[in-house]
């Protein structure tokens, strides 16, 4: 057998140096501006949240950054009807389908609300067992063709998912029933300490698709018109009733996976700067530049902007801190049966007692 | 009105559900064609086709973990677990998966289904086939519990867990598939979740039990009874979570005395938290300490020991003798 990587070329239409070496596709001049801005008050929120679990605001964190343009590239294609079925790092992913940024935060203080998605919103709250919810993206799909309703499914996950039992269920069943799902790994690299060549000898993520029947793409998961494109495309065909599909976004993580790690322990500083060249930001900010479409002092007033706009998310998390206590119990079942209304009532006299 | 076993009176629930409800689907290993292991889901297949009775590849994570999507987006699966004893293999997705959909969303999201799965010994089975694990789930909050004894309660149940807002595990007796039968109402019904039954009613002792342990319980009534001339009182629970306290703590109130009995092992079994709820609240009505007959702390035994190894009737006679004279 030869080297079924090379049936999985890497898509890039758009490099490193804002270079576009295919085309923008179905992105305009205008979309870039727009969605440079949007990552760049994205960025900033994300080193925001790095900060605040160093303040001691927030509990542990698990940063984005390096990861915009798969996560903006894998949502920005789909309709209101489509679903998104996260993994937990993905705040960025959430947001443009419709959940706010706090409920990163939320994630992270370990408040309740981060489960409580906006009713618009099709999105799972984010679980963190790692590649469960890929089977969760299978059955919400599955729905879908059971239903009849032309609608995607997106389900994304981090490398180290690949390795688990339930992704390759995840794959096998999509596969088995075609379910109109697009499997969307973001290959950051590193799962915690652990570099992709320790999870997999295959030389990609992609090429797994081949062993399910299933097609493959891996994109260079840093260029948001490579991905963008890809997806619109898959989106549309998935509607149309074809899938499932697996797509292996390469990209990286620039920060740490959670607060709670050094990545200077377990990897080097070269790689991290090789890696921080093909940044998803800068590259269109080059493009951007070179093309005229805006200037210095445009990208100055994004830095003001994305200031701005953090300090409104503070505000909005903060605002919405406050919740009853009662919550714990009252989202167990639908109706709360009498053994745990007993307990129930104890714990608001605690609640009563400690003044929570 | 019709003679049927537990295994019919299943499959007669499994139709109804099909035929009243669009979004209801049954799905795992074999339940198509095959019609189930057991036959369960036998003709449902032909009559509904294959994309409500779906026959999927051989993974349990896989079979619960998709489960949870479709019940989310609006599906009511019934899935299929083949013996109890491989629910460890989807062990993540029913735990921390299926029962935390609701707790997780703050209510925004649900996962009602149901997880059918034969358990309990005595059909001489191999490894891992006999296992009762019903105090893994227990154990579980968000999950229901449920578990008939009978052809009658199992339809009756199984309907309303399908109807159930949250995700249910309904253990199906295995011994009792076919073990005699009952009248079952040919039409739909349910019965409570959540509601235990005074299978017999007597005044010396309360017999506690569940699923296979049943029929154990009301021989050894009618053996105390004949031999001894002790009235005992028998309670199925039918759902281990939620527990109906009220039904247990009013009779031992009554009768004073108590004795638990499960195939489960015995140490952490749910028997002790039947034990524990009866001593916080019928302490002072107490006039022998709690018994419990089970399985022993041994893994399931190869199916030569396993007659020796199942609590049995004697066994249930001589503890209750052992409250009485304590």
């Amino acid at each position: 057998m030869g080297d079924v990587s090379e049936l999985f070329p890497l898509i890039v239409r758009m490099d490193e140096d804002g270079e576009l070496v295919g085309d923008l596709g179905l992105v305009t001049k205008q979309d870039l501006v727009d969605v440079y801005r949007e990552m760049r008050l994205l960025r900033a929120f994300d080193e925001r949240a790095w900060n605040l679990q160093r303040q001691g605001v927030i509990g542990t964190y698990a940063p984005f950054k390096g990861q915009e343009a798969a996560q903006l590239g894998a949502t920005k294609p789909l309709d209101d009807s489509d679903w998104l079925v996260p993994t937990y790092r993905d705040w960025a992913a959430g947001y443009v389908r419709g959940v706010p940024v706090t409920h990163g935060l939320f994630f992270s203080k370990g408040h309740p609300r981060v489960g409580d998605v906006p009713k618009s919103a099709n999105v799972l709250p984010a679980q963190v067992v790692i590649g469960a919810q890929t089977l969760h993206g299978v059955g919400v799909a599955w729905a879908a063709k059971l239903k009849h309703e032309r609608t995607a499914t997106v389900v994304t996950f981090g490398d180290g998912s690949t390795s688990q039992g339930d992704f390759h269920e995840a794959m096998n069943f999509a596969s088995v029933f075609s379910v109109p799902l697009i499997f969307f790994c973001e290959n950051n690299q590193w799962a915690i300490s652990v570099p992709i060549e320790r999870q997999m000898r295959a030389k990609t993520i992609a090429q797994r698709a081949l062993a399910y029947d299933m097609e493959g793409y891996r994109v260079d998961g840093n260029d948001y018109v490579a991905v963008y494109n890809l997806i619109a495309e898959l989106a549309g065909r998935v509607r149309n009733g074809e899938g499932p599909f697996l797509v292996e976004a390469v990209t990286y993580r620039l920060g740490a996976h959670t607060t709670a790690d050094d990545p200077s322990k377990y990897r080097v500083e070269a790689e991290e700067e090789r890696w921080a060249r093909r940044d998803p930001i800068s590259r269109i900010e080059k493009f951007l530049l070179r093309e005229s479409l805006i200037d210095e002092e445009q990208i100055q007033a994004v830095d003001v902007a994305a200031k701005a706009w953090v300090e409104e998310v503070l505000a909005d998390f903060k605002a919405e801190l406050s919740i009853s206590s009662s919550v714990l119990f009252q989202s167990v079942y639908a109706e709360m049966p009498q053994s745990l209304a007993n307990q129930f009532d104890q714990y608001m006299k605690r609640v009563k007692e400690v003044g929570a | 009105m019709a003679k049927l076993n537990v295994a019919q009176a299943l499959n007669a629930a499994l139709a109804q559900a099909l035929e009243a409800d669009e979004t209801v689907i049954v799905l795992g290993e074999d339940v198509g064609k095959d019609g189930g292991v057991f036959r369960i889901t036998d003709g449902l297949l032909d009559r509904f086709g294959k994309e409500r009775v779906i026959d999927t590849p051989l993974a349990e994570s896989g079979i619960v973990g998709t489960s949870v999507g479709l019940a989310i987006a609006g599906m009511k699966p019934v899935a299929e677990i083949q013996f109890l004893g491989f629910i460890y293999e989807t062990m993540d997705q029913i735990a921390s998966q299926a029962a935390r959909v609701r707790f997780r969303s703050l209510g925004r999201f649900s996962a009602p289904m149901v997880i059918r799965t034969p358990y309990g010994g005595g059909v001489k089975a191999p490894e891992i086939h006999s296992d009762s694990l019903e105090a893994l789930f227990t154990h579980t909050p968000g999950i229901k519990v449920v578990t008939p004894s009978n052809p009658y309660d199992a339809k009756g149940l199984l309907l309303a867990a399908i109807d159930d807002p949250d995700p249910v595990l309904f253990l199906e007796p295995m011994r009792l598939y076919r073990a005699f039968r009952d009248e079952v109402p040919d039409e739909p019904y349910r019965l409570p979740l959540g509601k235990a039954s005074v299978v017999r009613e007597g005044t010396d002792i309360t017999l506690i039990g569940w699923g296979p342990s049943v029929p154990l319980l009301k021989a050894a009534a009618d053996e105390l009874t004949a031999r001894h001339d002790i009235s005992a009182e028998v309670i199925d629970l039918m759902t281990l979570t939620p527990l109906d306290e009220e039904t247990i703590v009013e009779s031992v109130k009554r009768t004073q005395r108590a004795v638990v009995v499960h195939e489960a092992v015995r140490t952490s079994g749910f028997g002790g938290e039947i034990a524990a709820v009866l001593q916080e609240k019928a302490f002072l009505y107490l006039e022998a300490p709690i018994f419990r007959v089970t399985g022993y702390d041994t893994p399931y035994p190869t199916t030569m020991f396993e007659d020796l190894w199942l609590p049995d009737t004697t066994q249930i006679v001589a503890t209750a003798l052992d409250a009485i004279r304590y």
